[in-house]
């Protein structure tokens, strides 16, 4: 029987190829978004689980979720200093990170936090975030990346990076007068962590406070940015950082030490100040002494942009000290994650920061908020099955067309048999094996398109959208999705089928064409 | 011994009109070849359908090798049916997308009788078959059925009619596509092949041109009439 069908449809090749390849296409993309919905779903639920609660200002939920855990948008107002040392305070808290937001990184958000953020963020159901090379800020310039960002800009340790102010990639002002320092990158995660940029908050800070100082040379910065587009200039930075150490080592510091002696050096804060302004050239001479002497090139220009930072607010020793207690104090931060000692009292400490008088906070749980936000992005992803669905049914149909407009012209080859003892209810059975050996052949194909196209696909997804859609071995549910296509392909061929049955009842053996 | 056997046979395909069928009385006994002849419209169809069991006539008994084929349904009929009879039609009697051999051989795919009888190799027996019905090259025998022209695909219907000695072979017009010499050899080779296997035949035709090859021939209009012929 199987091998009549088989040969039936062999020789309706180029017909049953198409209805082969329209439903491999229906198959492949059912599972495709399955997949792309599973992994944006689990992408997503996995951005937080260490949380037990987020800390801002009185807000939505959800808006409070996305701009810390997603880094899209910014929270209302800022958090007072005091307001999150309340919270460490309070009983049953475990821990409480700050976190600023509000810059970006080409586009990717710039979180201010504390060292311990890293300690306590989780992901992916509890994993910690780990560093793929490289190890926590130490000091106010230094920035952990994710490993999207490293990636996609080839960032590695030691790399300068510019912050720029706002959200989005388009950047109102670049704080290069404040580069970072890449200190660490993250190994990859598949959540949002990937596509953010780690400062410590002091560093965040200093960039706002530096944003007030007037460039010497307006019109230097102007040219600068004429030069370069955003988002190239750190390279520009850095490679000008390379030149310093040709320069280094092409014996022209030597001419420079003869030129400036050590009283020259000091007029480097000068220099500095054209920093800004991006004078190189002037920079460059007043750091050759610095680097010659200290042997650390980068560092030494760091600390050059310190000591006028610091100039003009802070105390040097003061950072210091900040830094090993990690607890640098902004005036005012965008929230605090907390965790709890004990996970049942969640409750009543949301509405004890509900209820506390200093301020209007929220304490938002981050597994409820995020329940909300999937809810709102849940209308896509249905959207996303339907049509998946849709085109499935089209597939199936597809084949019901092509084996119900065949049935006609097979009317002979139906009488034949017949006429050598087939049955009708075996002619019938012949239609349904047809359709189960379509279907298999489609489903085959159909995953086997799936996985050459996610082998091609998975490293544009992955560096575009942080989507990794995966292959091997169908999951569970990718079984189910195909055994229900497959099963509805069988049940609709039963329309074919008991049209043919009741055709060949009354055909009999009578060729009536 | 009667290979068929109609009695009192009425048939009609609107009960409002007259019958297609009255046949008081048709006997075949075995090994007889009997030609039937009747133009267009006469019922020959309808009474080959109504001895392979194909329509359940209103009233009457038609018993092959003695079984009463109108009490026969569903499966039953259709096992009986390619147990016991072999049948060739007017054109197109073959399966496009099987080879010849595998065409000769379907009656053997689905009924036991018709394989055991065709031997311990049926494929040995279909190929005599085709040989003697003058297809002797191997090359024909694997190639597709729709590489043959229209007299070779008779002859191959006649082997898969004859495979497995069924009891009747029944035939619907199977030279009308066919020219005059392709005809006649064609009908020979039925004949003799009918003959080897003692197959009974019934032939049907309005070609009366072929009548005087077969033991007797009976006209279909004077066997409706109600009359009897024998």
């Amino acid at each position: 029987m199987i091998n009549l069908c088989l040969k039936s449809l062999l020789n309706r090749t180029f017909i049953a190829g198409l209805t082969i390849f329209s439903i491999a296409l229906s198959v492949a993309l059912i599972l495709g978004v399955e997949r792309l919905r599973t992994q944006a779903r689990a992408g997503f639920a996995n951005s937080a689980s260490g949380i037990d609660l987020i800390v801002a200002a009185r807000g939505n939920d959800v808006q409070i979720l996305l701009s810390t855990v997603f880094g899209v948008g910014s929270t209302g107002a800022g958090v007072n200093w005091e307001s999150y040392e309340m919270l460490r305070a309070t009983p049953k808290v475990a821990w409480a990170v700050p976190v600023m937001i509000g810059d970006n990184h080409r586009g990717y958000p710039v979180i201010g936090t504390s060292a311990s953020y890293f300690d306590h963020f989780r992901h992916s159901g509890g994993q910690a975030l780990a560093f793929e090379s490289g190890a926590v800020f130490a000091s106010p310039e230094g920035a952990v990346i994710g490993a999207e960002i490293a990636e996609k800009f080839g960032y590695e340790v030691g790399t300068q990076i510019i912050n720029a102010h706002g959200a989005g990639s388009v950047a109102f002002h670049l704080h290069d007068e404040a580069p970072f320092t890449v200190s660490g990158i993250l190994s990859p995660t598949g959540t949002a962590a990937d596509r953010m940029v780690y400062v410590s908050l002091e560093g965040f800070d200093d960039l706002h406070k530096d944003a007030t100082t007037m460039p010497v040379d307006p019109f230097s910065d102007l040219a600068q940015r004429d030069k370069a587009p955003v988002g190239e200039r750190e390279h520009d930075a850095h490679d000008e950082g390379h030149e310093h150490d040709a320069h280094d080592e092409g014996h022209e510091h030597d001419a420079h030490d003869e030129g400036h002696d050590h009283d020259a050096h000091d007029e480097g804060h000068e220099h500095d100040a054209h920093d800004e302004g991006h004078e190189h050239d002037a920079h460059d001479e007043g750091h050759d002494h610095d680097a010659h002497d200290e042997g650390h090139e980068h560092d030494a220009h760091d600390e050059g942009h310190e000591h006028d930072a610091h100039d003009e607010g802070h105390d040097h020793d003061a950072h210091d000290e900040h830094h090993e207690h990690d607890g640098h104090a902004p005036a005012s931060i965008n929230a605090v994650y907390v965790g709890l000692t004990d996970r049942a009292g969640v409750l009543s400490v949301q509405r004890a920061v509900a209820e506390y008088r200093e301020e209007a906070l929220t304490a938002v749980l981050p597994n409820v908020a995020l329940l909300q936000l999937w809810s709102i992005t849940g209308t896509a992803e249905s959207a996303l099955r339907l049509m998946a669905a849709a085109v499935a049914l089209a597939g199936v149909i597809g084949m019901l067309v092509m084996l119900s407009a065949t049935l006609e012209t097979r009317r002979r080859e139906f009488a034949i048999l017949r006429s050598v003892g087939a049955t009708p209810i075996s002619i019938l059975g012949m239609i349904v094996v047809e359709a189960v050996l379509l279907l298999i052949a489609g489903i085959v194909l159909g995953y086997a398109l799936l996985t050459a196209v996610t082998f091609v696909a998975d490293p544009i997804l992955s560096a575009n959208l942080g989507l990794r859609l995966g292959h091997g071995m169908p999951t569970l549910r990718e079984g189910l999705l195909i055994g229900v296509v497959f099963c509805s392909g069988v049940i609709a061929s039963a329309v074919p089928a008991v049209r043919v049955y009741k055709m060949t009842l009354n055909d009999g053996l009578s060729m009536r064409l | 011994m009667k290979t068929i056997e109609i009695r009192s046979l009425q048939h009609s395909w609107d009960s409002a009109q007259a019958p297609v069928l009255n046949v008081s009385a048709f006997d075949l006994v075995a090994g007889e070849h009997v030609f039937v002849h009747g133009p267009s419209g006469s019922g020959k169809s309808t009474f080959l359908s109504a001895i392979a069991g194909v329509i359940k006539v209103q009233h009457g008994a038609i018993r092959v090798v003695g079984s009463d084929v109108g009490a026969m349904v569903g499966r039953k009929c259709d096992r009986f049916r390619v147990d016991h009879l072999g049948i060739i039609f007017q054109v197109f009697n073959l399966l496009p997308w099987l080879s010849v051999l595998e065409n000769t051989l379907l009656p053997c795919r689905f009924s036991a009788r018709r394989r055991e009888n065709a031997g311990p190799d049926p494929t040995a027996s279909a190929t005599r078959l085709l040989s003697s019905l003058g297809l002797d090259d191997p090359k024909i025998w694997n190639g597709p059925a729709s590489a043959l022209s229209v007299g070779q695909q008779q002859r191959v219907a006649a082997a898969r009619a004859l495979i497995g000695a069924p009891d009747v072979v029944l035939a619907d017009e199977p030279t009308s596509a066919l020219d005059e010499d392709t005809k006649e050899r064609f009908v020979d080779l039925l004949l003799h092949e009918c003959r080897a296997s003692g197959a009974s035949l019934v032939f049907v035709s309005h070609d009366r041109g072929l009548e005087n090859r077969f033991d007797r021939s009976v006209d279909l209009r004077s066997l409706n009439d109600g009359g009897s012929n024998d």
